[in-house]
């Protein structure tokens, strides 16, 4: 049998529940709300440049998976609102995203290292870009 | 009575203002009837009440024997007249009302010249085939006012309360000792999370103290006979080994018996002895013996302080003579062993959803503690598998068995409330009833894990299983370990309930559910007079429809046996009893299963028997025939719509009276154009027609014949209009050996919605008809010889 798409069976663990917990306390949502209708994806304008659906990383995050942090969703997500007023189950997604944004920037996670910019960019660049540039990574 | 030619017959024709009389000539028609019958008279309106009271005036005076009214379709004002003309002491067997606006003016408006003589035509068909009539009366008969209910459960329950409530004597039988049925066996009900126990027992207490109802329970029906109306029926006593009457319940017996057996009310999960009362709050508050298990070590007849066990009980039979019938037998879960996959009975650690029902009862096998029953562990962890089976066209059942969505968020939340984690494995959540969707979020709320994808395998894992499947939310394949599992089987018919079908003569669906007599319009009814159903036994549904269809049933019945049952005189009968040599071809036709041999004769159910005529044809010996249908009537018919016609091209359309005749009716209604070579002969049904019947239309002057049938299932005489087509099949080869070519014959059906194709359909086999030129008048003369 195929383990799927990441190589790896996905499995049920005390870690998930804990995700799920802090996601669910940071943003207020009720996660488990969310039955995959899909309808925060559909109505999102940004999924262009996401690397999963909004719909998908809620999925992520009910199942306590930590995957939810690893593709570049809620970086892209520009808080318009749109999947909040779209959702059927009142869930609003954009707080999930804020959340998993500040899981990710408390992890002191950066999207970039300085070493890989050249001392002319160093130079070049406002320093503030490059320290939210580190932290949030939208491009 | 008048016969023949003597008869006084009177012939109206309506201009209906324009409708008929701008494109019918009337006057014309009228004056080519004059002489041929005894009177003729044209009428402007002839539905108005001057008219009608004109008419009774005339059959008074005129002294006329027998009506025609050539005026619109009957479907209008049929029974207008027909009161009219009861009224003038006319019996209605002897009107005939031929359509001439639907099926003639109103679709010949072009055709002035084919309009006048097919209403013409169509006026002699009905003069030949009124010379034929006699008068006929309906008949009634007394009905038995007590009904059979058979099944216990909430079904059987609720529909002998109603029917005992309007009156009516119910006998309830119930196969196992306690009735309740599946439902007392739930510690809760979805959606409004009752205790099925709190709101089921008070119910049961009413049938036992109910002075109407007739409690028989550990019985069968063991044998069915008589007719809807007039049921015999013998009813099995198992031996119980208890006198019902004398039992006071005190458990003595139970105390002292030593044989222990698995427990059905707890699904096999806890013992009971050998003589036992299944729960409680059985009703009858009785008990039992188990004859199966018992060992007759008279332990319990010793004890006993009421000396009411009988130990050689050897059970006995009861006969009742009731009107109706109310199958209400339930259900039972599809063996899952089936499905190896799932490890059923070879993993403790799953089992069915009946036995998670038991597991959460506080009164229940484990106290309510959720362990793995077959070794008492705790269970932390629980997986719904759904749909174990259910949608499944290759090893389960195609169907969805509609509760199991629900039942598993109930136990969920049941679950949830404990602290135990949850998930569900789902392909579809299907909630559509009251309430239920907002039950499925409140299980949510409740934090249970949906996966969407199927389980694929359950496998060992130490003392717990590993569930296998797929996320298909995210496309990653799951596995993960949990203590418990519980299959959601489909629910399916039990093979006793599949043998008490066959002996009511009710069939049952591809389902094997019973067959409703129209699922959408009358779903509480089964094919059969007086035998009505409800809840599960008509397919998968919650105790809420399963109540709403107990009451439905009841109303049935009741309705069924509040007065005399009216035999209308439409009925098939064994015309030539000399001719009939028991051959049984007719008992094989009949839709009703109303035809017995009996002492070497056919032996036609008058109440059983609906009118569609199949049978007639069936009988090799021509011993068969109709009342206010004879073959003499539809060949006078046949005739006289074609003799005298001077139409270039002739077809007759036998029509199917209700649904086809109504699709050209709205044909009419909406001025489509057909030729007017077409003339529509109504029959009940098409498998009326005989090989004769076409062979006298070709003899005398038809080009082409058409047979109009109803859809398969939407017909009103269900198998008859199926034979139809196989009959008008042969009925093609067999003119070809009397050198009629087989494109004479057309065979269609007609949907009511699709009466817009009919000017197409018309129009083609006029143009084929055409085509292939009237028939050569030397194979017309041939069959005319060949008919005698």
């Amino acid at each position: 049998m195929s383990p799927g798409k990441s190589g790896q069976y996905l499995t049920f663990g005390p870690e998930n529940a804990s995700f799920k917990a802090k996601i669910e306390e940071l943003s207020g949502e009720n996660i488990d709300l969310c039955m995959q209708c899909g309808g925060c994806s559909s109505g999102c304008p940004l999924t262009e440049e996401m690397e999963f659906l909004p719909s998908t990383v809620i999925r992520y995050v009910q199942l306590g998976m930590e995957e939810a942090l690893d593709s570049n969703t809620p970086w892209v997500c520009i808080t318009c609102f749109n999947c909040e007023v779209r959702c059927p189950r009142g869930i609003d997604v954009a707080n999930v995203m804020e959340a998993l944004r500040q899981v990710a920037l408390r992890a002191k996670y950066d999207r970039f290292s300085l070493d890989e910019l050249t001392s002319e960019e160093l130079m070049e660049l406002p320093q503030i870009a490059i320290i939210s540039n580190q932290r949030k990574l939208t491009g | 009575m008048l016969m023949g030619e003597n008869l006084r017959i009177g012939v109206w024709v309506c201009e209906c203002g324009g409708n008929i009389g701008d494109v019918v000539d009337v006057p014309s028609v009228a004056k080519s009837l004059r002489g041929e019958v005894a009177y003729v008279r044209e009428e402007l309106y002839l539905c108005s009440s001057p008219s009608v009271e004109n008419i009774k005036d005339m059959v008074d005076k005129r002294n006329l024997d027998r009506v025609i009214l050539a005026c619109c379709t009957p479907n209008m004002h049929w029974e207008t007249f027909k009161e009219g003309l009861e009224e003038a002491g006319l019996n209605p067997a002897l009107l005939e009302i031929v359509n001439i606006r639907e099926q003639c003016s109103w679709v010949h408006k072009d055709d002035h010249e084919g309009a006048t003589r097919k209403a013409l035509d169509l006026i002699r068909g009905a003069i030949s085939r009124v010379k034929e009539s006699v008068s006929l009366e309906s008949k009634s008969m007394d009905v038995v006012r007590e009904v059979l209910v058979i099944g216990g459960g909430v079904a059987g329950i609720t529909t002998s309360l109603r029917m005992a409530e309007s009156g009516l004597k119910v006998h309830l039988v119930e196969k196992n000792a306690s009735i309740g049925g599946h439902m007392i066996q739930f510690p809760k009900v979805f959606p409004t999370m009752d205790c099925s126990q709190c709101i089921l027992t008070p119910k049961m207490a009413q049938v036992s103290r109910n002075r109407n109802i007739d409690l028989i329970t550990y019985a069968e029906v063991a044998e069915v006979t008589g007719v809807p109306g007039d049921f015999k029926v013998k009813v099995r006593l198992k031996r119980r080994g208890v006198n019902v009457e004398d039992c006071i319940s005190c458990g003595a017996c139970a105390r002292v018996c030593p044989v222990e057996v698995p427990d059905e009310f707890n699904e096999g999960l806890s013992t009971r002895k050998a003589v036992y009362m299944p729960f409680p709050q059985a009703v009858p508050s009785v008990y039992t013996i188990d004859f199966d298990a018992c060992t007759k070590c008279l332990k319990c007849s010793a004890i006993c302080p009421r000396k009411c066990i009988d130990p050689f009980d050897q059970g006995s039979e009861l006969e009742l003579n009731v009107g109706a019938i109310v199958m209400a037998t339930g259900f039972e879960l599809y063996d899952i062993g089936s499905l190896a996959n799932y490890g059923y009975g070879k993993y403790p650690n799953v089992v069915t959803s009946l036995e998670m029902e038991r597991i959460l009862d506080v009164n229940g096998p484990t106290g309510s503690m959720v362990v793995v029953p077959a070794t008492g562990r705790e269970a932390k962890s629980v997986t719904f598998v759904l749909c174990a089976g259910s949608r499944d066209t290759e090893v389960g059942k195609v169907y969805c068995s509609r509760v199991c969505c629900l039942y598993a968020l109930k136990q969920t939340q049941l679950l949830r409330d404990r602290g135990i984690d949850v998930w569900i494995h789902y392909i579809d959540i299907r909630a559509p009833g009251r309430r239920y969707e907002e039950f499925y979020r409140t299980t949510q709320e409740k934090g249970a894990m949906f996966v969407k994808g199927k389980v694929t395998e359950i496998v060992p894992h130490g003392e717990q299983v590993l569930i296998r499947g797929e996320d298909m939310m995210i496309d990653r394949m799951v596995e993960y370990p949990v203590d418990l599992v519980v299959l959601c089987p489909p629910i399916v018919t039990s093979e006793e309930t599949l043998k008490l079908a066959e002996m009511l003569k009710v069939p049952v669906d591809e389902d094997q559910f019973i067959l409703e007599r129209h699922p959408k319009l009358d779903p509480m009814a089964t094919k059969r007079d007086g035998i009505f159903a409800a809840g599960v036994v008509v397919g998968p549904k919650d105790i809420q429809s399963t109540t709403a269809e107990a009451e439905g049933a009841a109303m049935k019945a009741v309705n069924f046996l509040s007065g005399d049952r009216v035999i209308e005189p439409n009925k098939a009968y064994l015309s030539n009893p000399e001719l009939c040599d028991a051959c049984g071809d007719c008992v094989e036709a009949c839709p009703e299963s109303a035809i017995t041999v009996e002492s070497g004769k056919a032996l036609i159910n008058e109440i059983m028997c609906t009118g569609c005529g199949a049978c007639i044809p069936a009988c090799p010996h021509n011993a068969l025939d109709q009342q206010g249908l004879t073959d003499a009537q539809l060949i006078a018919q046949i005739k006289g719509t074609l003799e005298a016609s001077e139409s270039e091209i002739k077809i007759l359309a036998f029509t199917e009276r209700q649904v086809a005749y109504t699709a050209i009716d709205l044909a009419g209604l909406a001025r489509l154009s057909y030729p007017s070579s077409i003339r529509i002969i109504p029959l009940p049904s098409l498998a009326r027609l005989k090989l004769d019947h076409l062979l006298t239309a070709f003899a005398h002057g038809a080009d082409g014949i058409m047979f109009l049938e109803a859809p398969e299932h939407e017909g009103p005489y269900g198998k008859a209009h199926i034979l139809s087509e196989e009959r008008a099949n042969d009925y093609k080869w067999e003119l070809e050996d009397h050198d009629v070519d087989s494109v004479r014959i057309w065979f269609s059906r007609v949907y009511v919605p699709d009466w817009r194709k009919l000017e197409r359909v018309f129009n083609t086999f006029h143009n084929m008809i055409e085509d292939e030129g009237p028939l050569e008048d030397e194979v017309r003369e041939e069959l005319k010889e060949k008919l005698g």
